[in-house]
């Protein structure tokens, strides 16, 4: 099954390729079954390369199958090669089974939808760039798949192009990810220039040899890295782009915005961590911006008054979470994080989007209420989800990985300890939003007739969401820490991809710091529950302006939508603005008029009298024997 | 019993000749006054074409004359047949009235 | 026989000049007649009697007749002689006078003075025309009186009367 490997991106490729030719003939049935068959059938491929995987060596535990030349040319070779190890598995096995699910849950959600196939044609699409990217064993063609999820992305968000409120938010996202595309591509060009070569293996290893740590082009290289991780991540301070994107449907929202596509730059930099080890201050970086973004994004999901959005926010803070233990090379944590938060993520999305579905697509908070009794197996499965967000012990698969990530920043030497207080604060923030959201959605009493006669989905969605909480429990116990049991089968996979990790915490100390985490989870959830409880306290507390106005700070984000119109925005149009009579047409426009001219002046030759063309035969004789004359 | 002229003298001649009919034909807006004047510039070049025969004492030029003549007496019966046609539309014989070719 | 070609030179330059300036259009096409009587003397003194006797009986015979005829038949009165008087004001007259004279005289220029050989002294026969017309010219003869069938029915097919207009000529 190994050799069948190339499958697994082909297949949703090819579903691409049938829906966007002949979807439209296929019918709603056809096209569900081409959308979500191909990427059903892609998980099948992975889980069965997984299982072969698992019975080579472990050392050796490593697949490669180069499918054909790209290109040759001038001494650059890029070939079209898959490189599958443990790390690519888990991605590819999140994307594929995480991505049928939620195609399977589409097939409900856009059922009434105009543009059915459309929609499975670019969500196929978006998986085959993604399997791309992460089976790609060179630079390049990860450079394709993460161009290609970009594309997409900009696709989906504006798949509702008629609401140009919607291509605004699509617009935003791509050209936010461009700036970091463009410094990925620029640590592409100087990888090139000093290896002559974009496998990744290879340059793993010669980059180590060659280049001292903390030299120059290290650093530069991994901070163009870095850029182009943020950029895709939604990371400080490219993370703009992320709310916003929200316009798009909520299965878009799920896969790309929560499990996956955001992930990539998490994927990015664990693939290169040679580099970033060859520049620690870089790699210091990464763990500031995500503990910065950790702590912003939580502060902006407390305020925010969409669902969507706060789940959005949650997922900035999250992946926040996965950068901080990238950046104190804690690879296999941040790893266990993302595979745990793909579940529960898109569950929540998916929970969500079964709420504004039964609301008659109303997405705003504080328009629903009392949802529980209405709709019990989404409040359960919800709640589950938004455990598992929060880090409830010992049943949620959150609080193993975010135990994970907290314990081995508190052992990093240096800033350890201060990232751990920023990560532990980021837990008190993200168990408060979500037992907010939890509690105004769905306890107290219905705010609107809308939410009062809120129906109960069908089964192509509850499944999705019951796997998915199964998903978000039993996740947890694949990396449990000493002192419940030890398990380590998360770690040890990844072994073979990252032989260094680095040593945790003493037992003792880990079942302290899991005893503050706790807590904190507690202390959250009481909190939100005085706040937004019955008894209501926040609205007397929010009733002080300055309150409203802290309160309205962070639901904008922190304003920084603000300061990049005020920077960005506006001189660039003020710029273009001046350019409106288009200059540069002057050239062209120019020569027109002087033809034109030209014309207007030869065409006064041409009287239509006689005489005067009979003068002018005369004068053309006279300028002949003048000639003859002077000869 | 003939007279010997500088043959200079004749074409000058023709050519001052050429040069009156040159002036009508500027000049005149009748269309029929125009005719004339070329009228007068074939005959003009007739007149050259004789005086080189007499120079050379030759038939040649007076044969190349009936040819003047001949073309002079087709054009002007075309000629006139066409200035009939213009006055019948235009109701005159302005040529600058038939002025629609003008670009 | 100088003198008679001096002479006749004069008067034809000079009747030349009043065809030019009549605005009676009667006017000048008899002045263009005793132009063309003087140009037939011109030929005579230069030894060209066949066409001197050409020259009057066919042009200044036929063609102006047919002239005559047409201007009469057009009968166009006293509003024709002050319209000509409007369109032959004194300025119209300079540029093609220039024109003219700048043509006139590079022509005497490129002819370069006296001192050549002379024109005329021996009389070519009519006889001797004729030789040339059946002989190497007959060809021309044979195109002449092609191009007069052409100007035949070319005239004839102009000159036309349309459906409608039987009330003006």
């Amino acid at each position: 099954m190994l050799d069948l490997l190339w499958l697994a991106p082909t297949l949703p490729l090819l579903g691409f390729a049938v829906l966007a030719l002949a979807g439209a003939r296929l019918g709603r049935t056809g096209a569900a079954a081409v959308g979500v068959g191909s990427v059903g059938l892609s998980a099948v491929v992975a889980l069965a390369a997984g299982v072969e995987l698992f019975q080579l060596p472990e050392l050796s535990r490593v697949f490669t199958q180069k499918l054909w030349t790209w290109f040759d040319v001038a001494g650059l070779v890029v070939p079209f090669g898959l490189h599958l190890d443990t790390l690519s598995l888990a991605m590819i096995v999140v994307i594929t089974f995480v991505g049928f699910l939620i195609h399977l849950y589409s097939v409900e959600y856009m059922a009434g939808d105009e543009s059915f196939a459309k929609f499975f044609a670019y969500m196929n699409l978006f998986v085959g760039s993604m399997l791309l990217l992460v089976l790609a064993d060179n630079l390049l063609l990860l450079y394709l798949g993460w161009e290609g999820v970009g594309a997409c992305s900009y696709l989906l968000i504006g798949f509702w192009w008629r609401d140009p409120a919607n291509d605004a938010a699509a617009r935003k996202a791509f050209i936010v990810t461009r700036v970091g595309d463009a410094a990925l591509a620029i640590a592409l060009f100087i990888l090139y220039r000093h290896f002559g070569t974009w496998q990744i293996q290879e340059l793993a290893t010669r980059a180590t040899a060659e280049w001292a740590v903390g030299s120059r082009l290290a650093v530069w290289t991994a901070a163009l890295l870095l850029a182009g991780a943020v950029g895709k991540s939604a990371q400080l301070p490219l993370q703009t782009w992320l709310p916003d994107a929200m316009a798009g449907p909520t299965p878009v929202s799920a896969l790309i915005h929560a499990a996956t596509m955001v992930t990539a730059g998490v994927y990015l930099i664990a693939r290169t961590h040679a580099l970033f080890e060859l520049a620690p201050d870089v790699q210091l970086l990464v763990a500031a911006v995500g503990a910065a973004t950790l702590l912003l994004a939580g502060f902006a999901a407390l305020a925010q008054t969409d669902i969507k959005r706060v789940l959005a926010y949650s997922t900035i803070s999250q992946i926040g979470y996965m950068f901080l233990a990238l950046g104190v090379g804690a690879y296999s944590a941040a790893l266990f994080h993302f595979f745990t938060h793909a579940f529960f993520k898109a569950l929540l999305f998916l929970g969500a989007g079964a709420v504004i579905l039964a609301c008659h697509h109303e997405q705003n908070i504080f328009q629903m209420g009392g949802l529980r009794r209405r709709l019990p197996f989404v409040f359960w499965t919800f709640a589950i989800g938004g455990g598992a967000l929060a880090g409830f012990p010992l049943v949620t698969a959150g609080f193993y990985s975010k135990e994970w990530i907290l314990g081995q920043a508190w052992a990093f030497p240096g800033a350890g300890p201060a990232l751990w207080a920023a990560g532990l604060a980021g837990a008190l923030l993200t168990a408060l939003y979500t037992t907010r959201l939890i509690l105004i959605v769905f306890f107290g009493e219905p705010r609107t007739p809308a939410a009062a006669s809120a129906h109960a989905p069908g089964w192509l969605i509850t499944i999705p969401l019951a796997v998915l909480a199964v998903g978000s429990v039993a996740t947890g116990f694949l990396e449990m820490p000493e002192w419940l049991g030890g398990a380590s089968t998360f770690g040890n996979a990844l072994f073979s991809v990252f032989s260094k990790t680095p040593d945790g915490p003493a037992a003792d100390t880990e079942m302290a710091l899991a005893a503050l985490a706790t807590a904190v989870c507690f202390a959250g959830i009481a909190f939100a529950y005085w706040l937004y409880g019955p008894g209501q306290a926040l609205p007397r507390a929010l009733a002080s302006p300055a309150a409203a106005a802290v309160a309205s700070f962070w639901r904008g984000g922190w304003g920084f939508d603000t300061l990049y119109r005020t920077l960005f925005v506006r001189p660039f149009v003020w710029l273009a603005a001046l350019n409106r009579a288009d200059a540069v047409d002057l050239i062209p426009a120019a020569l027109a008029a002087i033809a034109g001219a030209f014309h207007r002046l030869v065409r006064l030759s041409q009287t239509g009298r006689v005489r005067w063309y009979a003068a002018v035969i005369v004068a053309g004789a006279i300028a002949i024997l003048t000639l003859a004359v002077w000869r | 019993m003939t007279a010997t002229v500088p043959v200079e003298h004749v074409i000058a001649l023709a050519a001052a000749l050429f040069a009156l009919g040159v002036v009508g034909l500027l000049v005149r807006r009748n269309i029929m006054l125009m005719l004339v004047s070329l009228e007068i510039m074939l005959n003009a070049a007739g007149l050259a074409f004789v005086a080189a025969g007499a120079r050379w004492q030759a038939p040649d030029g007076q044969v190349m004359f009936l040819v003047i003549l001949t073309v002079a007496a087709a054009e002007v019966s075309v000629g006139l047949a066409l200035a009939l046609q213009i006055y019948r539309r235009f109701k005159t014989l302005d040529a600058d009235a038939l002025d629609e070719m003008r670009g | 026989m100088q003198t008679a070609f001096y002479l006749a030179a004069a008067i034809a330059i000079a009747a030349t000049a009043m065809v030019v300036t009549r605005r009676n259009v009667v006017h000048a096409l008899l002045y263009l007649v005793l132009s063309l009587l003087a140009i037939a003397v011109v030929f005579f003194t230069l030894g060209a009697p066949f066409v001197a006797a050409l020259e009057v009986i066919v042009y200044a015979g036929a063609i102006m007749v047919l002239f005559v005829f047409v201007v009469m038949m057009l009968n166009l009165g006293p509003a024709a002689v002050a319209q000509e008087r409007e369109w032959t004001r004194p300025g119209v007259w300079i540029l093609p006078a220039i024109l003219a004279a700048v043509l006139f005289g590079e022509v005497v220029f490129l002819l370069g003075g006296a001192g050549g050989p002379n024109a005329g002294g021996l009389e070519v026969t009519p006889a001797q025309v004729a030789t040339a017309l059946y002989g190497p010219y007959v060809l021309a003869v044979e195109l002449a009186s092609l191009l007069l069938l052409a100007g035949l029915i070319g005239a004839y097919h102009l000159g036309r009367r349309g459906k409608g207009s039987e009330d003006e000529l």
